[in-house]
């Protein structure tokens, strides 16, 4: 069992099919739809953490993507100018998922993206504006 | 009888080599097994350092005069306003100036795109006199076109400093950065204890002309900071348990590294900048060694509530707490964050005692110790100019 996040952008012409349904029913994976923005006639996008065996999870993400879907792992939709950090650790105050933590050792910025919810807190907090998220 | 120590022999020790130096964290673990009479005699120089955003920075530049010459009495920095009061092509650019159509970009940036070696526009504007007859100019600076570049920073390493959280419904963007409502958080500023001032919190070798690390290089601490205050609330060992003192400084900005100078801008706030500072404390007497071997569950400050006008005080935590990740505020555990650099203040005092050691760097006595018994003014309003 492995459980990873994808970012999910959905074309105006998408919005009616119950993909979640055919990812449980036919992928047996369980699904945590951490962030949504749908608007109905026009794109959505979606946060998903599935979970399930790899292969399922393949398949299912490969299921999405022959439909027209972006799927993502999230990872990829986070963008983090780690070499320009001063470890400063304004970002951390912000993170309530506990995705941004400081090392209390050694005092560095830890960022583990599997932990993030995409709340995009951390955008405006970082005084050197080193964050981008790639949501919608 | 206890050991005394001068200035004079401490430089000659570090010149040969023989001296021992330790950074203020290093020494506070040895007082965990040492008495301060045992760590003078063992210990020479203790280093402490900060890196946090002090926006009371900012930069004198000196452009060089053109051909045919300008007495600038507008001037421009990649459009970032800078102060045109002084002689013709001398300005002060302090770090948190910004044009507010651009307010994300001021002061602390074109500091920092000089420092780097980048081109800045400077644009000026004059009224054209008889000796400098030109009123417009529009060129491109670098460090190495302009004369002076230098920091001076009215008011710096903040003696200890208070502790932010938001007690209201609202998110609030401060200095402090971001606080979420309801006490979800709690930002705290200094380096506990490696910071320079709380090292030596009655100032017995900080003073007028004492040599410090700033920006990466050598750099002077050339006045009492702004806002000086020595008789703030102290607790038992001695610290005060608010923002106390400051201290002004200068240094070659031709001579610093971007790595310990960051510019930075806080959301719904403004510009400001991150000034790496190291002081070593030479530990001339048993009384030196007491202070500097203060540790984290020593130094205490207060708990303010940035989202109530006033600030109120909530309550007095230790930075041993702090750095714990959580404090209890009115019986609510809240998670807390630093907003200071506590690596990078470990690297400044690591590379100071790398420079104490090569006796590259001297330490100094102050040419004169600051004032005691300080206290601030409030702005009052006259009744008069309200109506």
């Amino acid at each position: 069992m492995i459980k990873k996040r994808y970012i999910l952008n959905f074309p105006p012409d998408s919005g009616d099919k119950a993909f979640t349904y055919h990812l449980v029913k036919d992928y047996d994976i369980r699904i945590n739809i951490l962030k949504a923005e749908v608007f109905p006639g026009k794109s959505g996008s979606l946060l998903l953490e599935l979970q399930g065996k790899k292969e399922n999870i393949e398949k299912g993400v490969e299921y999405i993507q022959s439909h027209k879907i972006v799927c993502e792992s999230l990872d990829k939709r986070i963008h983090f100018q780690s070499e320009k950090c001063i470890d400063c650790g304004n970002c951390t105050a912000v993170c309530f998922a506990g995705a941004l933590t400081m090392d209390k050792q050694s005092w560095n910025l830890n960022f583990n993206k599997e932990k993030c919810v995409v709340c995009e807190l951390c955008i405006p907090a970082c005084p050197l504006k080193l964050f981008r998220i790639d949501f919608q | 009888m206890s050991t005394v120590k001068t200035y004079e022999k401490m430089n000659r020790k570090l010149k040969s080599g023989k001296a021992v130096v330790l950074t203020a964290e290093e020494v506070s673990e040895m007082a965990k097994t040492l008495s301060p009479e045992e760590i003078v005699e063992k210990v020479d120089v203790v280093t402490t350092a900060t890196f946090g955003a002090m926006c009371s920075s900012g930069a004198i530049i000196n452009f060089g005069h053109a051909n045919p010459p300008i007495r600038m009495e507008k001037i421009r920095l990649n459009g970032v306003p800078c102060y045109e009061g002084l002689a013709a092509v001398d300005s002060y650019i302090g770090a948190t100036a910004c044009d507010p159509e651009r307010p994300e970009y001021g002061g602390a940036h074109v500091i920092q795109d000089l420092l780097e070696g980048k081109d800045v526009e400077l644009e000026a504007w004059a009224k054209g006199t008889d000796c400098y007859p030109r009123k417009h100019i529009k060129t491109k600076i670098n460090i190495n076109t302009i004369n002076e570049f230098t920091l001076f920073n009215p008011r710096n390493a903040y003696q200890n400093y208070n502790v932010a959280v938001n007690t209201t419904s609202n998110i609030k963007h401060t200095y402090m950065g971001t606080l979420l409502p309801n006490l979800r958080n709690a930002t705290y500023s200094t380096s506990g204890e490696l910071s320079p001032l709380i090292n030596d919190p009655e100032f017995k070798t900080i003073g007028l002309g004492t040599r410090i690390f700033l920006g990466g290089t050598q750099g002077f601490v050339v006045w009492p900071g702004t806002q000086f205050h020595t008789t703030r609330p102290k607790n038992e060992f001695g610290v005060p348990v608010t923002n106390a003192a400051t201290i002004a400084v200068m240094g070659n900005l031709k001579e610093m590294s971007a790595e310990y100078l960051q510019a930075a801008y806080y959301e719904k706030y403004g510009v400001s900048l991150f000034v790496g500072i190291g002081i070593p404390i030479p530990v001339l007497n048993a009384d030196i060694a007491k202070r500097v071997s203060i540790n984290n569950s020593q130094i205490e400050t207060s708990v303010l509530d940035y989202g109530t006008v006033g600030t109120p005080k909530l309550g007095q935590v230790t930075y041993e707490e702090l750095q714990s990740g959580s404090i209890k505020v009115k019986g609510k555990k809240i998670r807390t964050a630093p907003v200071s650099s506590l690596s990078k203040a470990r690297k400044i005092a690591d590379e100071l005692k790398k420079w104490l050691l090569d006796g590259a760097f001297e330490v100094s006595q102050p040419v004169q110790m600051f004032p005691q018994n300080t206290s601030l003014n409030g702005l009052k309003e006259t009744e008069a100019d309200n109506d």
